[in-house]
């Protein structure tokens, strides 16, 4: 699985420079956000919406969390934490699945 | 879009490169090409990296197929910027919106192979539950899907569910349709590096 190597790889680097590179938030704060869990009240709206109804995030949901006192960079860094985790979650369930179907034998 | 500082927190270097593009394409970039732009290091670099790899990197499936999949990703999560950009890209990709057009209305009427409605099947499952079983699994791969081709479609849902909750939770400013068609001749010539 060469070429899919690949693409796991550069879905890792993403996910490694999102959760631990340079930033305006904690790497806390961000995996947080990343996995959907213990986010402060204040956040919770807007990241649990990126994470599971996007299409329902409102300007509403960022006044709030800047009404807190998170920064927009801050909030840049956030939403895209939540949307990334929420991807790796469904790209290693997905995987999961697909290695126990496939060593089962019953296929591939 | 929203936060402002996706509208105005640009390098000048960068405001520099948005200007020539507008200039020599005669439409702005697109909200999906300037938010890779916004601190590259943070996330652009790297997410541009894995949505080519993902998109036109090598794979069984076709760009065309690929494309077809981001769209399908896109309507289940309903994000109709990513909806209009990749159901544009698919349809150039195939030289056929029709088919691009009914797959979205009704997978399981579309005419397309039955490897590929079952992947879709199977995508458009894990994007709406967030889980598959292996017995989801099997049905895809009796369908004559190989294990590598579920893995580069993973890999595609993967980075489409990033992307498209990027576009509504930033809140893409949609395009006209003759606009997304522009946009996709771009992403069907450079890809997404």
């Amino acid at each position: 699985m060469a070429d899919g190597d690949k693409k796991r790889a550069a879905h890792q680097a993403l996910v490694d420079r999102v959760l631990n590179g340079e930033g305006k938030t904690s790497q806390e704060q961000r995996a947080q956000a990343f996995s959907d869990a213990d986010v402060p009240a204040p956040l919770q709206a807007l990241i649990s919406k990126v994470a599971t109804r996007p299409a329902q995030v409102t300007d509403a949901d960022f006044a709030a969390a800047k009404a807190a006192g998170f920064s927009e960079d801050q909030l840049f860094e956030l939403v895209i934490a939540a949307a990334v985790g929420q991807s790796a979650r469904l790209y290693e369930a997905g995987l999961a699945a697909l290695a126990e179907a496939t060593s089962t034998g019953k296929a591939g | 879009m929203r936060p402002d500082i996706l509208n105005r927190g640009y390098s000048p270097g960068t405001k520099v490169l948005f200007a020539i593009i507008r200039m020599f394409s005669g439409h702005p970039l697109p909200d999906a090409a300037k938010l890779v732009f916004y601190r590259p290091r943070f996330y652009g670099a790297a997410a541009r990296k894995f949505t080519h790899e993902a998109m036109r990197g090598p794979s069984a499936w076709s760009v065309a197929d690929r494309e077809l999949m981001a769209a399908f990703v896109s309507k289940v999560n309903d994000s109709a910027f990513c909806v209009g950009a990749h159901t544009a890209t698919a349809g150039q990709a195939y030289q056929d919106r029709a088919k691009v057009q009914a797959v979205l209305a009704d997978l399981e009427s579309a005419p397309v192979e039955d490897g590929l409605r079952a992947t879709l099947r199977m995508l458009g499952k894990l994007t709406r539950e967030g889980k598959v079983s292996a017995e989801d699994m099997r049905e895809v791969l009796s369908a004559g899907v190989s294990p590598q081709q579920v893995a580069d479609a993973l890999a595609v849902c993967a980075a489409f569910n990033t992307t498209g909750r990027l576009a509504d939770a930033f809140g893409f400013q949609l395009l006209s349709p003759g606009e997304f068609e522009a946009g996709a001749k771009v992403l069907l010539k450079r890809g997404y590096r």
